[in-house]
């Protein structure tokens, strides 16, 4: 007979895995559940990748308390658990008089926030930090503490902590009905919990409503966004931000965690949830956007291209919310901070639960997870003499452009969380991420996906 | 751990084993090939069919046979291939950081040739937007699935572009059982030699559109279909197919050429060479179709043969900084390689200068101007054609001032 769990928590995204990681450290039984084949498989993988300080957040809200405090949380677990950071910093950089005359009032914005960093710079620093960036660049907002994360990683590490400690993770069922405590899932098959816990995402206004609720709409904001070859990386050193305005939201342009240079992200309301390809219109959009912010930048190859979709809600602010008659919580609304603010999402919903339920801290923990470095900033296996030495797998690059060795691949496989597929081996290796996109290694990778890991 | 050799050679393709293989009789100490991938040969080692080795070996043998051909000779020329050695950067010049199973270590050498080839735009460097399914790939891809791997592909491909690697992917696709429903190609013929692209359409029954590009990508999982754009009446239409191969439009293999800050031409976006094949680094040599993306396979080999006597006269002292007035091409040709020439010093490999037009010229005739003064034409008896590159004798400029100014290369 199947065990009744005290909390199933839906969506192995990043808070659905950050919340599930805490429970996973009581003496509360957890089961989290993900619809798709993998855990960050749906808006947790697609976006910007930026870990936050929350300057420019809403001051007073939920989300600007809790971005503040996740900045802080997810930076120290991620040098403890090895997620792969780098500490850029920020521009927002000022184009037009207008974006110029705003810049004093987001600084205002952002000590508001609590946070005390930014600075107000001329034209010429921005030039020195930046001198690839287009002419005409009037002066700009430095945050200091934006940072670049990897956002795959983050995911992962929350998912195998909490499965670690010893949260049950259920991939590829899809909750399609809530009956007297069980989850009823699209293949038929059924999990009993006492408490549910709703961090779907982008599905998670369908999951309200299982709970009789009609209190908001996930609009999903599909985002596109290209990524450039590693060798313009070094004309993007820092993070520059656009200022956000009325006639519309600007595009970014920043470093990626991989050592790659991302545009974007386009910004269009759609009606399918499911519509994450890219569209002729999204495109000549970002080549547009890119010519005027560093026109050196589009002589670069195009790496990949992406469209995320955000879970964009018609309110301001999360909505998280408890009740305690259906023992049904609902995180609701997490846009793309989310990333940042994971971890301190968590911490307020097992404080919401603590009312209810016994979520004290359990003896015994595992110790956390320590991650494969996937990131460019740090030394990967290809590069470490001394671990090529002890295991030959680690000199064997499979993955050329993106310097993936076979040792890398076979660890994903040997993983508490292995890939379901290329994409989960993308995610947790880099694997034909690279220039090539497959034209050396596609067929070598796609052998080792089909022996998970092993040679032939 | 670090090693030092005379001469390191980056790459075990046609050009790079071509070069060891002249280089390994004459040098005083090892010259070493790395070659990251676990066989040395090349490219031609997925293309198993006919067509290699014609102007280099005077044969007419199959791509695997010729990788196998150009190993063993570069090996009985007593050069050192190693395998699964991948170059990853750059210790300082000359200094080339590697790693393999062996173990991660720096070789330096007097001497280096780089040699990485060339490979085709994927699917993202082309922007084409729509989905992202499964089904759909490079020739080089494609090869390697169905020759060293055995696998299944679709049933229906529509094939994005009309040259001789495009037709290597029809062959290939057939093998597999893969029937190629549509060729597409932008220019408003197709662009290979018209021996390949007659008997190809009436052989295979491919449908090729021209002045025709694909403007989306359809499918949830696999691919269903591609839609294409006429360029000529703007007129869209979907082709249901469940694999899309998008062939040439080459890029050189360039990072370690950009990593070494060597300089760079524009157009070809590989380095800057002078008719011996030096770049701008001193003691680093180029060859083959990281110059000149792409031509054959043993024009590139042919490439290797022609470095060797720069190497061998750095290797001798004599100072190897690339020499000579620079070439400039002019619309309609896109590139020029190599970009310096002496008027009256060496040749370029084979004679030729070679370059690549974004238009069909039948009867083209070449202009060489410089500073204002025409010094030079040629009247061609081959057409001028995109897709394939196009070779100019390079007496054209013999009449140069080698202390002139640029020399602009056009067509009339």
């Amino acid at each position: 007979m199947n065990p009744t769990y005290d909390v199933a928590v839906i969506g192995g995204g990043i808070v659905g895995a950050a919340i599930a990681r805490l429970l996973g450290g009581t003496p509360l039984s957890t089961v989290l559940v993900e619809g798709r084949d993998d855990v960050g498989d749906g808006t947790s993988k697609a976006n910007t990748a930026i870990l936050h300080t929350g300057f420019d957040a809403k001051p007073g809200t939920l989300e600007s308390e809790l971005v503040a405090r996740g900045y802080h949380l997810l930076g120290s677990y991620a040098s403890e658990v090895g997620i792969p950071v780098e500490r850029t910093g920020a521009l927002l950089v000022a184009w037009t008089e207008e974006q110029l005359a705003s810049l004093p009032s987001l600084l205002e914005k952002a000590e508001k926030n609590g946070y005390r960093a930014c600075r107000l710079v001329d034209a010429d620093e921005v030039y020195r930090r930046v001198s690839a960036l287009a002419a005409g660049a009037l002066g700009a907002l430095t945050v200091p503490g934006e940072s670049i994360i990897c956002t795959w990683t983050t995911n992962l590490a929350l998912a195998t902590d909490a499965v670690n400690r010893g949260v049950t993770l259920l991939r590829g069922k899809r909750v399609t009905g809530v009956t007297g405590g069980a989850l009823r899932f699209d293949d038929g098959s059924s999990v009993a919990a006492r408490w549910v816990i709703n961090a779907a995402g982008l599905g998670a206004d369908k999951i309200d409503e299982l709970f009789g609720y009609d209190r908001f709409t996930v609009t999903p904001r599909r985002g596109e966004l290209f990524v450039f070859d590693k060798l313009a990386r070094p004309l993007v050193p820092v993070i520059v931000l656009p200022v956000p305005s009325k006639v519309g939201k600007g595009v970014l342009v920043s470093p990626t965690i991989y050592g790659n240079v991302m545009l974007g992200p386009t910004a269009e309301d759609l009606d399918d949830r499911t519509a994450t390809g890219t569209s002729e219109e999204g495109f000549a959009f970002l080549r547009t956007k890119g010519a005027e912010l560093m026109p050196t930048l589009l002589d670069e190859e195009v790496t990949a291209s992406y469209a995320g979709l955000r879970a964009a809600i018609d309110r301001d602010d999360y909505l998280i919310s408890l009740d305690e008659d259906q023992r049904y919580l609902l995180v609701g609304g997490i846009r793309s901070t989310g990333l940042t603010a994971g971890m301190a999402i968590a911490e307020h919903v097992v404080s919401l639960l603590s009312d209810h339920l016994d979520v004290s801290a359990r003896p015994g923990l595992p110790p956390p997870p320590r991650m494969p470095n996937i990131g460019e900033a740090g030394v990967r296996p290809y590069q470490d003499a001394a671990l090529i030495a002890a295991d030959p797998a680690y000199g064997q690059i499979v993955c050329f452009c993106e310097r993936v060795t076979r040792g890398e691949i076979r660890d994903a496989f040997a993983s508490p969380i292995p890939p379901a597929g290329l994409e989960g081996l993308r995610r947790r290796t880099r694997a034909m991420n690279g220039r090539c996109q497959g034209f050396y290694c596609g067929a070598e990778v796609q052998a080792l996906i089909e022996n998970e890991g092993e040679t032939r | 751990m670090s090693e030092h050799v005379r001469v390191a050679v980056v790459g075990g393709g046609p050009a790079g084993l071509t070069a060891a293989a002249a280089l390994a009789p004459q040098v005083d100490g090892t010259v070493l090939v790395l070659e990251r991938e676990r066989e040395t040969g090349g490219i031609p080692r997925h293309s198993d069919h006919p067509g290699y080795g014609m102007r280099d070996l005077r044969r007419f043998i199959s791509g695997p046979a010729y990788g196998r051909h150009l190993t063993e000779r570069a090996e009985r020329a007593g050069a050192r291939l190693e395998t699964e050695a991948m170059v990853t950067g750059w210790a300082a010049d000359r200094a080339l950081e590697v790693t393999s199973p062996r173990g991660r270590r720096t070789i330096t050498a007097d001497a280096v040739v780089l040699a990485t080839g060339a490979r085709e735009r994927p699917r993202p460097a082309r922007l084409i937007p729509g989905d992202r399914p499964d089904g759909v790939y490079t020739t080089g891809q494609l090869q390697q699935l169905v020759h060293l791997h055995h696998r299944d592909v679709g049933r229906r491909a529509v094939v994005i572009g009309a040259e001789q690697v495009s037709w290597s992917a029809v062959l290939t696709l057939r093998e597999a059982g893969c029937r190629t429903v549509l060729m597409t190609s932008e220019y408003d013929r197709p662009e290979v030699y018209a021996a390949f692209d007659r008997p190809g359409r009436l052989a295979f029954r491919v449908p090729v559109r021209t002045r025709t590009r694909v403007v989306a990508i359809h499918g949830r999982g696999r691919v269903e279909a591609v839609e294409i754009e006429d360029l000529r009446t703007g007129r869209r239409r979907r082709v249901p197919c469940d694999t899309v191969i998008t062939t040439a439009d080459w890029i050189p293999d360039h990072e370690l050429a950009r990593l070494g800050g060597l300089r760079l031409d524009p157009g070809t976006r590989g380095p800057r060479v002078d008719a011996t094949l030096a770049t701008s680094g001193d003691g680093v040599f180029a060859a083959g179709n990281l110059l000149h993306p792409v031509d054959t396979a043993d024009v590139a080999a042919l490439d290797g043969r022609h470095v060797a006597t720069a190497v061998l006269a750095h290797l001798r002292g004599a100072p190897a900084a690339p020499r000579g007035v620079a070439l400039v091409a002019d619309a309609p040709l896109r590139w020029i390689a190599p970009q310096l020439i002496t008027p009256g010093g060496p040749a370029p490999a084979r004679g030729h200068l070679l370059a690549w037009v974004d238009s069909y010229h039948r009867f083209p005739t070449v202009t060489a101007v410089q500073d204002g003064h025409a010094v030079g034409h040629t009247r061609l008896a081959w057409p001028a054609a995109p897709g394939r590159v196009f070779r100019i004798p390079h007496a054209l400029v013999r009449r140069a001032d080698p202390a002139g100014g640029p020399v602009h290369l056009g067509l009339k």
